[in-house]
């Protein structure tokens, strides 16, 4: 089967450590890097929805807006596919929580706010964008699988495509079954074609039936194990950074994504 | 503009809902008008309303192999793949492609949430899940997706697709696109979402609940009833199920207006459907019937039906079946995809059921009553909140 062709043209990421994808790199050349503030600004929305949006949205528009801008396209017509393994976990805890104690109480706006395609609502309303946007989870393999349906999407209909992926930490109960212990953002700008604008080429093939190397490997501590995305998108950023290299990510149970990473000279 | 596909066939499908387990009873409750809507017998706390429950669920205890995925949602999946022969039908596929080529793409709005509300109504001493549904896959989106790849032992590219209500329609875009680019042979397509609080409960806080069996497009509606559903369809390329009904095309967009109302002139509505006719190489008059959203409403039922009256010729059938299911939510995509193929195969237009005096924005093309007609094309219509719209056409196989 031959691979994937897909060329990155915007990049956007944020963490509690890095506020966005120059932080990251400063910091791997061994240079000092600052905090982000303790939450995203996603100046893309309106003033007034950005005080209402839950953190989920804010994580997943800081991130959007930070790819989009660098790519120098127009979000409004950018194709959005929104990846997460979890949602907004905070809403989940607070819905099911009420729900447990005072059902009748339960707040309209959260409800609304608790769908998994909430970041993209909130997203194309900001942007003006009535393309298709989707939201999608694959369990661990959230990350790969979101790299998989935003470069198929751009192969097929030969469009630019927006891939936001994002998890924020848990809480309560249900944030003890997610494990999620720290919020993790990363958006790409893929286009089907080379152009002026882009920074890195992407070469993916699948690669079935790979039980072994998808084993999540035991735990050593490291920062990215404690969220979804980090923890699967953590080789490919340090690639994109780096210029190049390739990696295996899994996009399903045991399918896996070989990413060969390529800088035109 | 979008260019046309080749059409895919759709050689299997199966849909189980309150009308029923399996294609049969969904045609028999469609064509003499007995709806499945029951007075609410499912939140844990009393709410007055009207759902659209399924029979049985509680039984289907998943195989002690797949235990660890046991929870309400995936037990409605188990039921509804093993009506209609979808079961038997999938593990062929699986075997005539291999099981790295066969994705599997499922839509639900809100998984096994009902499982993780179990657990808070039941936290243990030190306020944590239960022991018993110390299940961590069971309280992700993922859990059902995640399920029926386990159970039917698929390996190929497996994706939740959670965009509300219009989840289950997407899928058949996400499938197409996967077969086009010919990264697998075949797909299993459909969707899965049951009753639970949060949508009872949630829909309520918004005042979209109605007090009575929903009514869609009528001038007295009341609200939305909500329903849940299981459905499934197997899509591969026509060459290898020439006579099957195919799927001719599909349109996705987005309103960009509000999070939980549609835009009031339906333009991402309408950007979808004209996305699936542009696909399908249809034009409006070539549409025999379109299955509606038709959720009941006041907004939905009044910028829809502006919509088809002013795009489609009076020749044109529609009608929304959430009176006889109630609103399946991430599930209503492969629900009513599924009645769209069922008017092909039986030529039926479903009635509306739940309507007597239609919206003054209703069009002449509201079907009040079932019709016995030729359907070779229908549509179906998928809107979900934030503003996320989805369009299916579906056609006969050419004799």
């Amino acid at each position: 089967m031959s691979a994937l062709q897909v060329h990155v043209e915007g990049i956007g990421l944020w963490s509690p450590a890095w506020g966005d994808f120059a932080a990251l790199k400063a910091q791997l050349q061994g240079l000092p890097v600052d905090a982000p503030s303790a939450r995203p600004a996603a100046a893309t929305l309106p003033a007034n929805e950005r005080r209402r949006a839950p953190e989920s949205v804010l994580l997943a528009v800081e991130v959007a807006g930070q790819a989009v801008a660098m790519s120098g396209r127009a979000a409004s017509e950018l194709p959005c596919v929104f990846s997460s393994a979890y949602g907004d976990q905070l809403i989940s805890d607070y819905m099911c929580a009420t729900l447990a104690s005072a059902p009748a109480e339960l707040s309209p706006t959260r409800f609304h706010n608790s769908v998994h395609n909430a970041p993209a609502g909130y997203w194309t309303i900001a942007t003006g964008c009535q393309a298709l946007s989707s939201a999608i989870s694959a369990g661990r393999a959230t990350f790969g699988a979101g790299l998989l349906e935003a470069a198929t999407l751009s192969l097929a209909e030969q469009r630019a495509v927006l891939l936001v992926c994002s998890d924020i930490a848990g809480t309560g109960p249900v944030g003890e079954m997610s494990a999620t212990g720290s919020s993790f953002g990363f958006a790409l700008v893929l286009s089907p074609t080379v152009s002026s604008g882009t920074l890195a080429s992407l070469a993916i093939e699948l690669e079935p039936h790979a039980d072994h190397p998808l084993r999540p490997a035991p735990a050593t501590g490291e920062w990215y194990e404690t969220n979804p995305i980090a923890a699967s998108a953590w080789p490919l950023m340090q690639n994109l950074a780096a210029g190049q290299g390739h990696c295996t990510l899994a996009a399903a149970e045991t399918l896996a994504l070989r990413v060969v990473l390529e800088t035109l000279a | 503009m979008s260019v046309p596909i080749q059409p895919l066939a759709v050689s299997a499908y199966t849909v189980t809902s309150a009308l029923g387990q399996g294609l049969e009873s969904h045609l028999a409750a469609l064509s003499s008008s007995h709806g499945g809507l029951r007075e609410n017998d499912f939140s844990s706390a009393p709410l007055a309303c009207w759902i659209g429950r399924v029979d049985g669920v509680e039984e289907a205890e998943l195989p002690a192999a797949h235990a660890s995925w046991e929870c309400r949602n995936n037990r409605l999946a188990w039921l509804g793949l093993q009506q209609d022969r979808f079961l038997e039908q999938a593990l062929d596929a699986r075997l005539r492609y291999g099981a790295a080529r066969v994705a599997l793409v499922l839509g639900t709005s809100t998984a096994s949430i009902g499982a993780t509300e179990e657990g808070y109504r039941h936290l243990d001493a030190d306020g944590r899940m239960p022991a018993e549904l110390r299940r961590p896959l069971i309280h992700a989106p993922h859990s059902l997706a995640g399920f029926v790849a386990e159970s039917l032992g698929l390996e190929g590219p497996c994706l939740t697709v959670s965009t509300a209500c219009s989840s289950s329609a997407k899928v058949f875009a996400t499938a197409e696109r996967l077969i086009r680019l010919g990264l697998v042979d075949a797909a299993i397509v459909g969707g899965v979402d049951t009753l639970c609080d949060s949508v009872l409960f949630g829909f309520n806080a918004l005042e979209l609940v109605s007090p009575e069996p929903c009514r869609p497009f009528d001038q007295a509606r009341r609200g939305i009833s909500i329903g849940e559903a299981a459905g499934f369809a197997l899509l591969e390329r026509v060459e290898h199920a020439p006579h099957a009904p195919r799927l001719l095309g599909y349109g996705e967009s987005s309103d960009a207006h509000h999070m939980s109302t549609p835009h009031p002139e339906g333009v991402g509505a309408e950007l979808a459907l004209r996305d699936a006719l542009a696909r399908a190489g249809l034009r409006a008059e070539q549409v025999d019937y379109i299955n509606l959203h038709g959720t009941a409403s006041l907004k939905n039922d009044e910028v829809e039906a502006a919509l088809i009256a002013r795009a489609f010729p009076a020749t044109t059938r529609a009608s929304s079946t959430k009176g006889f299911t109630g609103h399946t939510l991430g599930a209503a995509g492969i629900l009513e995809a599924v009645f769209a193929l069922l008017a092909i195969r039986n030529n039926m237009v479903p009635g509306n059921l739940g309507c007597t005096d239609p919206d003054e924005a209703c069009g002449p093309q509201l079907a009040l009553q079932s019709e016995q007609r030729s359907v070779n094309v229908a549509l179906s219509n998928s809107f979900g909140f934030g503003g996320n719209n989805a369009c299916l056409a579906f056609g006969r196989a050419p004799a």
